[in-house]
């Protein structure tokens, strides 16, 4: 069945390129360059984007009124990759770029891809470092910036009520970043600040010194395998019971509530959207990815969506001419499309001026883990770098 | 006093896993001289056997045995496909032979099992906690590691100082070249010895898989800490092994839990932090070099 989706796909490409060839004076046709990580077990992640992006493009392969060939490239969550690709894709004149999944891919793609003029809508990674001073007219982030869940899980730590926390994350950048950010909303003690080794498999000893330390809850961000790793080990030993867990959101996906068993239960997510949203647009697109793809979306299928959105909404408001660049930059930066969260507006650095939400993994009626909505935290909120953000 | 006691058990279980990866390693370098990168991977695919096999049958003992059995075919068939032609090489070949083998396992068994971690649940008998102490209840499953680590240790005592096979080991080790003029399949020998390290490896993967994420890779995260196990414990020694082990396995568990609580209280908290952060990851290479400046051949050298 897949098989014969991509035959389709490749064919529509094909008829599309040699429509391009005989018929050069068909303008409205855009090219779309989408660099995202498909291998390494991260891969999934890009998956999701992909597959929510020709979702979006639906069987007709439009976005809005525009014809749209995507270009489809796989990372392999190398920035070195990325960069020839993304290098390759400016040289064949592809001025609209989106897809990438990290922030590391990303800060490789996005000088090449703004230097040449192209125009680069995020629908993931929101590095610190672009946001504020480094801030550009042609870049847009519809995720959120890369602090911004931390933020949230400060504030719903908060509204919890929880007064003294044990914080842990992985020694490097991102996780040191994540501290900084949940403390930068945080309101209570912080009791101690736990660094882990990146390559950490076993986290004994931390649990053990969370257990000594008694505090009321425990944030903790660790991404992917790592974080499968101490959701189990921090279930079976019993602490879950008496110190509850907070993360963010994509700490705690979909997949990784499968993989770590019933542990991800009473775990406390902080969170932009869920597939339990009951906004009616949210749950038709929850609906047509499943019958689509078999499987429920995450959180990167819904950016993906919204990002497509977006698009659609700025493509149409030309036309689908890409050389109306002013028109179509103002037309993004009014975000004009119905974004799945609800509320979304860009701030001055056009990143993302949204609703926050704090939620929790429970078990619904037929004994899913799902992530249940408990109530928002902040309202149409912003940044901590839009101040420094002077549009040139 | 608590605290301690519980990290003292942390340490203990690091060390049981870390003694049965090493052992296998220690066999395999110090007997056939081959520095083995891909030993990761058989740890692997003990994890990968026992959850995909309990996973599909449901049950325990049917997942342990296909991934002992998985292990011990792996270690077999790399060691006649690829590590044979390597005993009379440099060190440097074998490392690439064998790093060449880590893509290739991660590569195969992504096709085979799926790029998804695997998930294994803790079996009923072994899930939960027991009531050691007042205020310390410790992981029934933390507590079975360490028992078959022992057991490991009894038996590979047991088989390398008691019988026919041992002796072979342990002459193989101290002089290759009579062995061979004795008499002895010396080829043979190797295969057997390599495909024990393996099935030593499946032992841990097994133990491991319901504590962490059965996933691609796993292998490499603990391969170079059972490097410094059998540097510290003297390379081809088992005795240095569970010693070097225990050393490293208690040096990590404590430092983990108490360095960073010792440095906050010396140095301002902004510096503490990530020192503190830097030399627990530092610690065991810092007891490495400690302990080869005093025993240079490590703690229980095989040849003086």
């Amino acid at each position: 069945m897949k098989t014969i989706a991509h035959l389709t796909i490749l064919a529509g490409g094909l008829a599309a390129s040699t429509a391009l060839l005989v018929a050069p004076a068909a303008a409205q046709e855009v090219r779309i360059g989408f660099i995202t990580t498909l291998t390494t077990p991260a891969g999934y992640l890009g998956e999701d984007a992909r597959d929510a992006f020709k979702l979006a493009l639906g069987p007709d392969g439009k976005l809005g009124k525009t014809k749209v060939v995507l270009e489809i490239e796989d990372d392999g969550l190398k920035p070195a990759n990325a960069k020839q690709q993304a290098d390759r894709l400016v040289q064949n004149g592809v001025k609209l770029y989106t897809g990438v999944i990290f922030s590391n891919v990303l800060a490789a793609v996005l000088p090449g891809v703004l230097e040449a003029g192209g125009i680069y809508v995020s629908n993931n990674a929101g590095p610190s470092t672009f946001a504020g001073e480094k801030c550009h007219p042609n870049y847009f982030v519809t995720s959120y910036q890369n602090d911004a869940f931390h933020e949230a899980a400060g504030l719903a730590a908060n509204r919890v009520g929880y007064k003294k926390l044990v914080l842990m994350a992985p020694n490097y950048q991102a996780g040191r970043d994540a501290l900084e950010g949940f403390k930068r909303a945080f309101k209570g003690e912080v009791v101690a600040e736990v660094y882990t080794k990146l390559d950490q498999t076993d986290f004994s000893v931390e649990i053990a010194r969370v257990r000594s330390l008694a505090p009321d809850a425990v944030y903790q961000f660790h991404p992917g395998g790592v974080g499968i790793n101490f959701a189990k080990q921090y279930a079976n030993s019993g602490l879950s019971k008496t110190v509850p867990m907070l993360v963010p959101s994509f700490s705690m996906d979909a997949r990784m509530v499968t993989a770590t068993g019933g542990a991800a239960e009473g775990v406390y997510a902080s969170a932009l959207w869920t597939p339990e949203s009951d906004d009616p647009a949210s749950k038709a697109f929850v609906a047509a990815f499943k019958a689509a793809y078999g499987r429920t979306p995450t959180i990167y299928a819904q950016q993906a969506w919204d990002t497509a959105q977006l698009i659609a909404s700025a493509l149409d408001a030309v036309d689908g001419d890409l050389s109306k660049g002013d028109a179509f930059r103002a037309a993004l930066r009014a975000a004009k499309f119905q974004s799945l969260r609800g509320s979304f507006a860009f701030g001055s650095n056009q990143h993302p001026i949204q609703d926050y939400h704090l939620t929790r993994f429970e078990k619904n009626a037929s004994g899913e883990i799902v992530q249940k909505y408990v109530e928002k935290v902040a309202e149409k909120r912003g940044d901590a770098y839009a101040d420094k953000c002077t549009m040139k | 006093m608590i605290f301690f006691l519980e990290q003292l058990l942390n340490g203990l279980q690091y060390g049981a896993m870390l003694f049965m990866l090493a052992s296998g390693l220690t066999l395999i370098f110090g007997i056939m001289g081959v520095i083995n990168l891909t030993h990761g991977s058989f740890y692997m695919v003990g994890a990968y056997g026992a959850a995909v096999v309990t996973a599909a049958t449901g049950s325990v003992v049917l997942g342990a045995v296909a991934a002992l059995a998985g292990a011990a075919l792996y270690g077999t068939a790399v060691e006649i496909a690829v590590v044979r032609r390597l005993y009379g090489r440099d060190h440097l070949y074998q490392v690439l032979a064998t790093f060449g083998l880590i893509l290739f396992s991660n590569e195969a068994m992504a096709l085979l099992a799926g790029r998804q971690p695997r998930f294994l649940e803790i079996p009923p008998l072994l899930s939960g906690s027991v009531h050691l102490l007042p205020g310390l209840d410790y992981p029934v499953i933390r507590l079975a590691f360490i028992a078959v680590g022992a057991a490991v240790a009894i038996g590979l005592w047991l088989l390398v100082n008691h019988t026919r096979l041992g002796m072979l080991i342990r002459a193989g080790a101290d002089d290759r070249e009579m062995v061979d003029a004795l008499g002895v399949d010396i080829r043979r020998l190797y295969t057997i010895v390599f495909a024990l390290g393996a099935v030593l490896c499946g032992i841990a993967g097994v133990m491991a898989a319901p504590l962490l994420a059965v996933e691609i890779g796993m292998g490499e995260r603990i391969l170079i800490a059972g490097f410094v196990v059998i540097v510290v414990g003297g390379v081809g020694s088992v005795r240095g092994a569970l010693a070097g082990a225990l050393l490293i396995g208690l040096v990590d568990g404590l430092g983990r839990a108490y360095l960073p609580q010792i440095i906050q209280s010396l140095l301002p908290p902004s510096i503490a932090d990530t020192l503190a952060a830097g030399l627990v990851s530092a610690s065991i290479y810092v007891i490495m070099a400690l302990v080869l400046l005093v025993r240079p051949l490590g703690l229980f050298p095989v040849r003086s």
